[in-house]
């Protein structure tokens, strides 16, 4: 399968705009006769929808929360990048667009990180029309900061609640479309399956999570906004209900998943605390700024108060291993550093599995050095949330924190108009592969799923449909009852197994989690990925016979919308560990411990400089080897030139 | 401090808005609760134990579980969100409790916010609110340049506050009237305190509150309840500030296509 | 599609509200004048019963006056009535404990839960008051027109009557305070700067008025003033 990006040629800076003028047009009578189904309510999903019903599109939107303003882009916390260089310290959108190339290590589009960055300006004034309450300076003009080791200062921020603001405003754009009848928005509402007619996406099978009813929603085209797959790991910073049933039954029906193992681990969240832990909160990474890392030197003190642990026997294994930048290194090292000292024995905080996974973050020094009034003033809400949780007093005891997974890189491949292999299916935001390489930066996030939303879906749809026309598929067509037994087959299985099964579906995603977190976390070898591959397949036919629901497929089931999800991240789970397999280099996220160069990554552009898309061939659970097929489409970088990343 | 702690846990079960729903005693479920859990990974452990003794799981609403998507709620022992102050209940953890101690768990409790199941309610009335007039109008691509309207630090400060309403109903289960003012009055707050929010203020402010009528919540009767149990500590004053452009915008509003004809002024 | 329609504003229950705390506001003029008018009955008969006469030689003022605050009292009555029922219809079902709600005082939280409490009885003592001093309708209590403070004094001689009158107007205190606090609250009268003074001039108003209303029972049960005509 040849992959074609379709992004235009010629210089980058009018790539994007050239694109604008060239693409086709729906005439705005015709508008009102096309229909497009959104599939998720994020920053992508609700801006994409609101600016879809605004240009006169008759858009279906869907969401599993109770609101579509929960969605899990509200829990961002720090910023958004724009390159509006209101700072005058010499941002631009040339650097913005270098800065994140080379941040995903140089496996991500140039063409479409450039576009990126050119919309980011009107992102930010979009959203201030809308009313999002950025934070300001005294004069009235809009406030930045830099952010994740970036030498310029172009992220904005409301408080540390940006991504609820953002949300919140995407929101109230998409209540006015729904209030003025132009979208039709339905909540606790999962789409379970993607129909697929010659070719075409022609709809979704939706489960209504209150009724359990199965119904069939066709469209024109139907965009997937419907975030990342970090709950494959049981324990990441997503909310529980994020999930990757959408995708994953896209790629099922024939999408292309891209770059799977390109999985972002962000290092200072709360460690885990014990078995029953349902999830990881994930604490801002400005707390490295003043705060200090270290374990104890020796494994007998891991156990003893801090406090009574001299100056000598603490090991600042950043501060000595990476004197240049020390506690601020970049996410993806200070991660792993925090799982190689945890590893060697040398972790703190409670026991679980044998290990203690945790190190500490210390401000003793900096309330030394500012007083507790100033590290109150920074870090206050901060402080008080770590200890909500933990119950411990951060001004007096060292901090604990481990990585956690909190964002995937990869996705569902598309072109350079957001459409996936199979035409009519269009995906945004994070449930894409298109943007951040192998590594995202931090704030760049938020950025990307508005700019899909509000400033590329409304002209490559439009693109799309003006060539593609009405979808004639009705609710008999062959594909649509097919899809929609096969659909209802599926749960009735899971309800039949699970009336005489014996174990809880958490069980299942916790072993399952722990396996791909061992195996396919933060540092990876092909002897553990192939374990993985071994033992994923084994859990995945004790879910099939042994797994456990009560209650009936025909109403609200909490546990058997749970056990589908699970089902789906079994298989995504292990595609994950084949790719990361496959891959036979580090890069960005993707840390091969059998290449690197003291702890940090070798690339090998020669082979790698490409993009994976894995095709399913499998079916079901009996899918093995030969199944998953592997294509590639070919990365260049015209503009950003290949360089390895060094901290040393 | 105890590691474990045992509660005797009493759950609201309700299978639907027209069930008359009754406490279940949970006690044997809720053995053995570490107190490093949170309240829901308390009711996750409890949910496991029930399916495992082919018994239905408590349905609970719960999404971010960091106090930020506003979907997870409960009133504990007569307190929504349990007797933590500024804590959602996913943020409430077990060492808030005592071994042995009596725990009465129900949902949210409002005509306008109907029972789903269990604990899990029917918000779509908050929905409705905002979709009355909780926006400013502005069509993607058509914005003015953000800096283009400097915005005081204060003021971008004060619509901050109001705006970082997590949107969970806690205000109105607190409420002895279930009014949801104050949720209501963070959303018009927020938007009239911008200038980007003054062409739409009067005619949000009058049709948020005519939604909030019709889906039959209360009227504040200056219990100030809601601010006490407000997660994100919104303050009653926004309620105040709601009431003042009520008034103002029902002296003033008129709607355009009244404004047509005679001598051109809306309003003199 | 959503239709939102404004309402009329009494239609809502922030326009409720308003109205009751614009009636409450007049009556609150009223019964603070009222009860600073009642104390010349300190200043012996003929005062307060000159100060009765002057006010009835001007029907046209007094009646106006007294159109307006029954207006008053039944528009504040019946809109607060309205906005209870609402609220019950909103809440039809108690929780199992009550929460104990530790950020208020006693006395603001005694205030707030007896507000609709105290409005029915502080009614039920108005009318009889009106019966009793205004019309001299009350059978067994003596009532002469004019002789303001012949009424006054005799009637409060009399133990039930004077101490149901301090019980009503110890009530009535509780009414005003919460109703002078929320009153800022309900019209939007709020501002950092004027909060921290509004709570205590509801409270010296309110004490003020609460004062005068029990001292003049008081005084005339204990034979302090009016013991001449037992």
């Amino acid at each position: 399968m040849e992959l074609r990006s379709n992004a235009p040629t010629g210089p980058i800076e009018t790539r994007w705009d050239r694109h604008r003028a060239e693409i086709k047009l729906v005439n705005p009578a015709n508008k009102r006769k096309y229909e497009v189904i959104m599939v998720g309510t994020g920053l992508a999903g609700a801006a994409g929808a609101a600016s879809l019903a605004d240009l006169g599109y008759k858009v279906k939107a869907f969401c599993y929360q109770d609101s579509a303003r929960r969605a899990h882009s509200i829990a961002a916390q720090g910023g958004i990048n724009a390159a509006k260089n209101y700072q005058g310290d010499g941002d631009s959108i040339y650097r913005l667009f270098y800065d994140t190339v080379k941040g995903g290590d140089f496996r991500a589009r140039e063409s479409n990180v450039y576009r990126l960055a050119q919309v980011s300006v009107d992102i930010i004034d979009q959203c201030v029309a809308l009313g999002v309450p950025f934070a300001r300076e005294y004069g009235g003009l809009l406030a930045n900061r830099s952010f994740g080791g970036a030498q310029v200062s172009r992220t904005f921020y409301a408080r540390g609640q940006t991504g609820q603001q953002l949300l919140l405003g995407a929101y109230s754009h998409l209540a006015r479309t729904v209030a003025e009848g132009k979208v039709d928005l339905r909540t606790r509402c999962e789409m379970v399956d993607l129909i697929v007619e010659d070719g075409r996406a022609r709809g979704i099978v939706t489960r209504d999570l209150v009724t359990g009813k199965f119904e069939v929603h066709l469209a024109d085209a139907v965009i997937l906004g419907t975030g990342g797959y970090g709950n494959v790991f049981y324990l990441s910073t997503n909310a529980k209900g994020c999930n990757a049933t959408a995708a994953w039954r896209a790629h099922r029906r024939g999408a292309l998943f891209a770059n799977p193992c390109f999985t972002q681990i962000h290092p200072t969240c709360i460690p885990q605390a014990g078995e029953y832990q349902s999830k990881l909160t994930l604490m801002s990474e400005s707390l490295r700024n003043d705060g200090r890392v270290w374990v104890p030197r020796k494994r007998e003190d891991c156990t003893r108060d801090p406090s009574s642990i001299a100056e000598k026997d603490r090991f600042y294994y950043l501060e000595e291993k990476y004197p240049a930048f020390g506690n601020l290194m970049p996410r993806d090292i200070a991660s792993r550093q925090a799982k190689f000292v945890c590893d060697q024995g040398l972790g703190v905080g409670p026991e679980i599995n044998g290990v203690r996974r945790g190190v500490y973050l210390d401000f003793a020094d900096a309330i030394k050095r500012d007083g507790k009034k100033a590290i109150a003033e920074r870090y206050g809400n901060l402080f008080d949330m770590y200890q909500r949780i933990t119950g411990e007093d951060p001004y007096s005891v060292p901090m604990r924190i481990y990585p956690a997974t909190h964002y995937t890189m990869g996705g569902l491949w598309v072109d350079y108009n957001l459409m996936s292999n199979i035409p009519g299916l269009f995906v945004a935001g994070e449930a894409n592969f298109s943007d951040h390489g192998a590594n995202r930066l931090g704030a760049s996030a938020l950025m990307q799923g508005l700019a899909d939303g509000f400033f590329v879906l409304p002209y490559v749809i439009g693109h799309y449909l003006a060539q593609a026309g009405k979808s004639k598929t009705t609710e008999s067509s062959a594909a649509v009852t097919a899809t929609l037994q096969e659909t209802q087959g599926r749960f009735r299985k899971l309800m039949d197994i699970g009336q005489k099964g014996s174990r809880t579906v958490d069980d299942f995603h916790r072993k399952l989690g722990g396996i791909i977190w061992d195996n396919c976390g933060m540092a990876r070898d092909p002897k553990n990925l192939r374990k993985a591959i071994e033992q994923i397949p084994q859990l995945r036919d004790e879910f099939y016979s042994t797994v456990k629901l009560t209650g009936s497929g025909e109403s609200l089931n909490r546990d058997l919308e749970k056990a589908g999800r699970v089902a789906d991240f079994f298989e995504l789970g292990e595609l994950m560990c084949r790719d990361a397999l496959e891959r036979d280099e580090s890069c960005g996220c993707h840390f091969r411990e059998d290449h690197q160069a003291d702890g940090e990554c070798v690339r090998d552009d020669d082979r790698y400089a490409h993009v994976a898309a894995w095709e399913w061939r499998g079916n079901g659970p009996e899918a093995r080897d030969g199944n998953y097929v592997r294509h590639q489409e070919q990365l260049s970088f015209e503009y950003v030139k290949m360089a390895q990343r060094s901290y040393k | 401090m105890a590691e474990t702690i045992d509660l005797k846990l009493h759950v609201w079960r309700q299978n639907g808005p027209k069930d008359a729903g009754r406490f279940e005693d949970y006690s044997q479920y809720a053995r053995g609760i570490s107190t490093h859990a949170s309240f829901l990974e308390f009711l996750d452990v409890v949910n496991e134990r029930l399916v495992l003794d082919n018994k239905e799981p408590i349905m609970f609403d719960h999404d971010c579980r960091e106090g930020i998507c506003g979907m997870c709620g409960m009133v504990v022992n007569g307190e929504p969100h349990g007797p933590q102050k500024a804590t959602t209940t996913c943020q409430l953890h077990m060492r808030s409790f005592r071994s042995g101690e009596e725990l009465w768990v129900e949902p949210w409790r409002a005509s306008a916010f109907p029972v789903i199941r269990d604990l899990s309610v029917d918000r779509g009335a908050f929905e409705r609110i905002i979709q009355a007039g909780g926006y400013i109008t502005a069509r993607s691509g058509a914005a003015p340049d953000a800096n283009a309207i400097p915005i005081a630090k204060s003021l971008a400060d004060e619509a901050m506050d109001a705006a970082t309403c997590i949107g969970c109903g806690a205000c109105v289960a607190a409420c002895p009237n279930a009014s949801a003012s104050l949720f209501m009055s963070a959303k018009i707050g927020h938007l009239n305190s911008l200038p980007q929010g003054q062409a739409e203020r009067d005619k949000r402010t009058l049709a948020m509150v005519a939604q909030h009528e019709k889906e039959g919540f209360g009227s504040c009767s200056n219990h100030y309840l809601c601010e006490a149990a407000c997660p994100k500590e919104i303050s009653i004053r926004w309620i105040a500030r709601m009431n003042r452009d009520l008034l103002s915008a029902a002296i003033s509003y008129k709607p355009a296509e009244q404004r047509a004809g005679g001598d051109g002024l809306s309003w003199v | 599609m959503l239709k939102a329609e404004p309402l009329p504003l009494l239609a809502t229950g922030a326009g409720k509200k308003a109205a009751v705390a614009v009636t409450g506001t007049i009556l609150y003029g009223f019964v603070f004048a009222h009860a600073v008018g009642n104390l010349q009955v300190f200043l012996g008969p003929e005062t307060i019963n000159a100060y009765g006469a002057m006010l009835h030689s001007m029907p046209k003022a007094l009646w106006g006056a007294r159109l307006v605050l029954l207006g008053s009292v039944v528009t504040h009555a019946a809109l607060a009535m309205n906005i209870y029922a609402g609220a019950k219809a909103a809440r039809p079902t108690r929780y199992k404990v009550n929460a104990p709600i530790a950020e208020q005082s006693i006395l603001q939280r005694y205030a707030r839960q007896t507000m609709i409490l105290s409005g029915p009885i502080v009614m039920a003592y108005l009318i009889f008051h009106l019966a009793h001093l205004t019309a001299g309708a009350v059978p067994g209590l003596p009532f002469k027109e004019g002789d303001v403070y012949g009424n006054l004094v005799r009637g409060f001689q009399n133990p039930a009557v004077a101490v149901s009158y301090i019980v009503a107007n110890l009530l009535l205190g509780l009414h005003l305070f919460h109703g002078g606090v929320a009153l800022f609250q309900t019209l939007g009268l709020r501002h950092p700067q004027w909060d921290a003074r509004t709570r205590p001039i509801a409270f010296l108003v309110t004490a003020v008025v609460t004062f005068t209303n029990v001292i003049i029972p008081t005084a005339i049960l204990t034979g302090l003033i009016g013991s001449e005509l037992r």
